[in-house]
């Protein structure tokens, strides 16, 4: 069976790439397009290691076939620092020490930063529930929500 | 494995019903991709159904609503009038896994995935809801309750897609609530889930009512004994216990690690009485 021929938009860059049907868009990412931020945790939806938004939409790139990501426009960990400029979920992550293996991190990140764009000023509870998706065997939890809450403050200029 | 996205239903339905091997529909893929990855099915072809307009709909049809079966659990939260008119089915689709899961899963997958335990499956039989099914012979109607006949074993014929449901008109002052119980707060299947779905008179009784279990037993279940026992009520005392005896009364459930087949009738009971409380006070304000 032939290939795919899969073009897409990510990180703001157009891109293509050869993809087999049953690929998912986390293997096409890492393995087709070396961006190996995404990371897979469990492959079944449980963890969110993988997470990535497409089209504006966090989902599990594990939950997704590569040729579904044809002419879609996705976002990945990689595009979340301005250059060397870090996101400020990125810097409070690393000021509350809220990552320790780091494995969880880029799934952490990406879907607080889903979260932040929708409820700028998100209660404890509701970025508890969002997150419930994204597992972390370290860090207990506790730092990633609060480095979250005051990302969320110091992007609202409070 | 063959990957087919046609954009009418016509097209996917010829591709499905003239597949000699394994054909499977794709949607969300929170079920499917999870099966395929771990050798439970190997399709020879996948047909992805998001490119199908009418699928991925939710119109106003006949005083109700018309809901694509390939509409998303985050997509139903989003909706203008859906959240309001049906908050019962909403919440019962947003449990459905995480905020990832919620951009991606879908009804008509939680339905034609056929596990006892779908949490949007009561809430759509307590609705009263009608899926259309779109097949090699045309078009056809059936009720939620009839689709899902066995642990993975449903009505659909080869070939044959869900590609709506239809959320029934109903009159003012009518509500509806789901409730499920699962060890933890999110992330977990249901141990017993149950819908209710209701309509008072300017009295307070209740003049309409549909009960429906998930989890306790081979199919999700609609109880109408239970309906019974809150029809001409106000859902008092003796009404709410009536309720409980009939919710308890249907329950056939497994023993399993989530829970024993004492505690699953119990809780049956106790959720067909909590979630008929909250139908209730929502449909005062309806
Ligand atoms: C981490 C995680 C947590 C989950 N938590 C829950 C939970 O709490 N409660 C719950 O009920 N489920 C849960 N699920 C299961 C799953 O997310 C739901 O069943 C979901 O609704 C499936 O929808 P989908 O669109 O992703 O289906 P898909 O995976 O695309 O399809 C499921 C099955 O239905 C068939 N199908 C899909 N659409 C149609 C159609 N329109 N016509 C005919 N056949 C069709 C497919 O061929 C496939 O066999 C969870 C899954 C994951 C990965
Ligand atoms: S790798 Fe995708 S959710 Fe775990
Ligand atoms: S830091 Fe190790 S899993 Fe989260």
């Amino acid at each position: 069976m032939a290939k795919h021929h899969v073009s897409a938009t990510v990180n703001g860059d157009a891109v293509e790439f050869l993809c087999e049907s049953e690929q998912t868009l986390l293997d096409c990412l890492r393995d087709e397009l070396d961006l190996t931020g995404a990371k897979e945790g469990c492959s079944s939806g449980d963890c969110g290691a993988c997470s990535v938004m497409v089209d504006g939409r966090l989902v599990c790139s594990c939950l997704v076939l590569g040729v579904e990501a044809s002419g879609k426009s996705i976002e990945t960990i990689e595009g979340l620092s301005d250059g060397e400029k870090l996101h400020p979920l990125q810097q409070k992550f690393l000021e509350h020490a809220a990552l320790q293996c780091g494995i969880c991190t880029p799934g952490f990140l990406v879907a607080s930063k889903a979260l932040l764009e929708k409820h700028p000023n998100p209660t404890e509870t509701e970025i508890r529930y969002w997150l419930a998706g994204n597992l972390c065997r370290c860090t207990g939890y506790d730092k990633i929500i609060r480095a979250v809450i005051d990302a969320a403050a110091e992007m609202r200029g409070a | 494995m063959r990957y087919e996205a046609p954009d009418t239903i016509d097209a996917a339905v010829k591709l499905l019903a003239g597949e000699a091997g394994l054909a499977r529909v794709l949607a969300g893929g929170t079920d499917l991709l999870v099966q395929m990855r771990s050798d439970v099915v190997s399709p020879d072809l996948v047909v992805d159904i998001k490119k199908i307009s009418e699928l991925r709909q939710v119109k106003e049809e006949a005083g109700g609503f018309r809901v694509g079966a390939a509409v998303t659990g985050a997509e139903l939260k989003e909706h203008a009038k859906l959240p309001k008119a049906w908050p019962g089915l909403v919440e019962a689709a947003n449990l459905i896994g995480s905020t990832q899961v919620q951009g991606r899963a879908t009804m008509g997958g939680n339905l034609c995935n056929g596990s006892p335990a779908a949490d949007s499956v009561p809430g759509l039989i307590a609705a009263g809801a009608t899926a259309t099914l779109v097949g090699p012979n045309g078009r056809r109607d059936l009720k939620v309750e009839d689709i899902m006949l066995a642990p993975r074993k449903l009505a659909l014929t080869k070939g044959e897609i869900v590609a709506s449901f239809l959320l029934p008109a109903r009159p003012a002052r009518s509500s509806d609530a789901y409730l499920r119980f699962i060890p933890r707060t999110e992330m977990d299947i249901a141990v017993v889930g149950c819908g209710v779905s209701l309509t008072l008179d300017p009295s307070g009784t209740c003049t309409a009512a549909r009960v429906s279990l998930g989890a306790v037993a081979a199919r999700p279940l609609l109880v109408e004994d239970a309906a019974k026992a809150i029809i001409g009520t106000k859902l008092n005392h003796a009404a709410l216990a009536k309720l409980e005896a009939a919710a308890r009364a249907a329950c056939k459930p497994i023993d399993d690690k989530r829970g024993t087949v004492e505690f699953r009738i119990d809780v049956a009971g106790v959720l067909a009485r909590r979630a008929a409380l909250i139908a209730q006070e929502r449909a005062r304000k309806a």
